[in-house]
């Protein structure tokens, strides 16, 4: 099984119109007028986001039909499928940006979407929520169970997030693959990126959410 | 319906008098494309769509049916506010090549002026063929590029040919319910249908349209069989269960199940309208047809550098053009790095479900329009 499937409660803050943090992080590092894959692109906000803002040929792929419909009945370029099995389908360099945003952890064979994305894509931005943070780690040593936390949502039984990591992980994944780590952020609860922007040891306990640009060496 | 005179309405036309070379190496010495069109062209002639229909259809799209007297096709669809809205875009469609509502066909002299027809005489034609005979109309129309192709069934095979054979006049394509080729299951239906028109005495061989008569039960009963394709078993539940329909002549027991003479009230009317040489050559077109085999049997070859808008749209009930022969297509376009919408829109009514009322699916074929009308910057 295992789509990619969304986080069950995302702790969804609209930062301006409609747009998640992530999101919004997310096109800040994408150069206008590329073009640009969004893996799980849910309502495709950000492919809207980048289209009108930032002049960019974007498109995006979802396996919930709900949101494809949403998404299409917009005029929006979106197609329905899922990263663990459709990402074969698209050319070598077909795209400069191709971005998954808090589904690394819900896809069944992480390390292959990450490889299909930089065979597809020049670059590569992965968000995703840090496992490695405080909160989490305090319950499970605290109560000796499976956290469930605003970001965690759901039992371990009942999540679709099959594949958690840390952003210590996910440093490790990169260097382990090859893959250069262009440019790195990790965001609190309330978005902020300070204080500890240059330590990977602090966002990994500070951090709620991590995003990377990555790109082959 | 007497087969030997031409249809009693008057058909708009146009006429090509240089004909049409066809795929099998026969050339139509004159070749009629009937059509109808709705809405206005703009200046820039950038407005256009052309609607393919499917097999059964005709180009009346949005108007009363000048045979049947039946509301339009696509009336829900296509029209003023619509999806398809005619206050914004020009609307065409043709009768199809091989067609029996005023484009050359099997019912058609066979020289202009000659007061012999076609009939099974009429060559082998394929969807590349149809999709010419189309292209001369627009031309003729001073159209450089189409807004958009849309069609469903048949009518998605024809927007795959259309995109795949003259990408720079598509701006967008939209097929519906449809497939880049005719499976071995698709070919088993048709056979069905033209094995019950063959077996008819009334065929003659084909030439009943000499004697005046038509084959009236071998077509009707293709038309029985190709309408249960066309439905789903929950939609014939719906619609019928098991409810019997008493004091029918018809039936040798007096009793009759509704879904029966629901068909055989489909199949009766179908007569009325359609050739049953039409029937032939238009089923056959279907079944020649696999897009990629032009191309090295890679479909995503036919699309390669294709700069039009996909969008695919399939139906979740449909199982004679199931959902995964949709993906194969949005995979093939992904292959070649077009730009592609893919939807399966939730619905229960089967393969036709792309007449019938669908809002999921009325609201993407807008929205999609929509985006792509302001990409192009079409007011």
């Amino acid at each position: 099984m295992s789509a990619p499937v969304k986080l069950a409660e995302p702790p969804i803050r609209f930062v301006g119109k409609n747009m998640r943090l992530d999101q919004r992080l997310i096109a800040q590092m994408i150069k206008p007028g590329s073009s640009v894959l969004d893996i799980g692109c849910g309502d495709a906000t950000l492919i809207d986001h980048l289209f009108r803002t930032r002049g960019c040929d974007a498109r995006g792929i979802e396996i919930d039909m709900a949101e494809v419909t949403r998404a299409v009945a917009h005029g929006l370029p979106v197609m329905h499928g899922d990263a663990d099995n459709d990402l074969a389908y698209y050319p070598d360099g077909a795209f400069d940006y191709v971005v998954l945003s808090r589904t690394l952890q819900a896809v069944e064979r992480p390390r292959e979407v990450l490889r299909q994305m930089l065979r597809m894509g020049t670059r590569a931005l992965v968000s995703f929520p840090n496992f490695g943070h405080w909160q989490v780690r305090w319950r499970l040593l605290r109560t000796g169970k499976m956290p469930v936390t605003a970001v965690w949502g759901r039992p371990w039984y009942d999540t679709p997030n099959i594949h958690p990591c840390t952003i210590a992980d996910f440093f490790d994944l990169c260097a382990a693959e090859g893959y250069l780590v262009e440019e790195w952020l990790a965001v609190d609860e309330t978005g902020r990126r300070s204080p500890w922007r240059k330590s990977a040891r602090l966002a990994n306990l500070f951090g709620e959410q991590a995003l990377f640009l990555l790109k082959k060496v | 319906m007497d087969g030997t005179e031409s249809p009693p309405i008057a058909h708009q036309q146009v006429r090509f008098a240089d004909g049409l070379a066809l795929e099998c190496g026969i050339a139509l010495p004159e070749l009629v494309v009937a059509y109808r069109s709705y809405g206005r062209l703009n200046e820039a002639r950038s407005n256009a769509v052309l609607i393919c229909h499917a097999l059964s259809l005709d180009q009346y799209v949005m108007e009363r049916h000048p045979l049947t007297g039946r509301p339009g096709w696509w009336d829900n669809v296509v029209g003023p506010k619509l999806p398809i809205d005619t206050e914004r875009f020009f609307v065409i469609c043709a009768n199809v090549l091989g067609g029996c509502m005023g484009s050359t066909g099997p019912l058609s002299p066979k020289f202009p002026g000659s007061p012999d027809l076609w009939g099974t005489d009429f060559p082998p034609i394929t969807i590349r063929d149809m999709v010419r005979a189309q292209k001369r109309l627009v031309d003729h129309l001073g159209i450089v590029q189409l807004f958009a192709v849309v069609g469903g069934s048949m009518g998605g095979m024809q927007v795959l040919e259309w995109a795949a054979t003259y990408p720079q006049m598509v701006y967008a394509a939209l097929p519906i319910a449809t497939a880049a080729l005719h499976s071995a299951q698709n070919i088993a239906f048709n056979e069905v249908g033209r094995q019950a028109i063959a077996a008819d005495p009334d065929y003659r061989g084909g030439l009943y349209w000499r004697d005046g008569t038509v084959p009236e039960r071998g077509l009707a009963i293709a038309r029985m069989m190709a309408h249960i394709t066309y439905l789903s078993e929950v939609a014939l539940t719906r619609k019928f269960g098991r409810r019997l329909r008493t004091g029918t002549a018809v039936s040798f027991v007096g009793d009759m199940f509704e879904v029966e003479s629901y068909l055989q009230h489909q199949g009766s009317t179908f007569v009325q309208r359609f050739d049953a040489n039409s029937y032939l050559t238009i089923t056959r077109a279907m079944d020649y047809f696999d897009l990629a085999a032009e191309y090295d049997d890679d479909l995503a070859l036919a699309f390669a550098g294709s700069r039009t808008r996909f969008c695919v749209i399939s139906f979740s009930s449909d199982w004679l053009f199931p959902t995964p022969r949709s993906r194969d297509i949005a995979r093939a376009l992904n292959r070649a790095g077009a730009n592609v919408s893919f939807v399966e829109i939730e619905s229960d009514k089967g393969h036709d479900a792309f007449l019938l009322d669908e809002p999921d699916f009325h609201r993407a074929l807008s929205g999609f329009l929509a985006g792509c009308a302001e990409h192009l910057g079409l007011p």
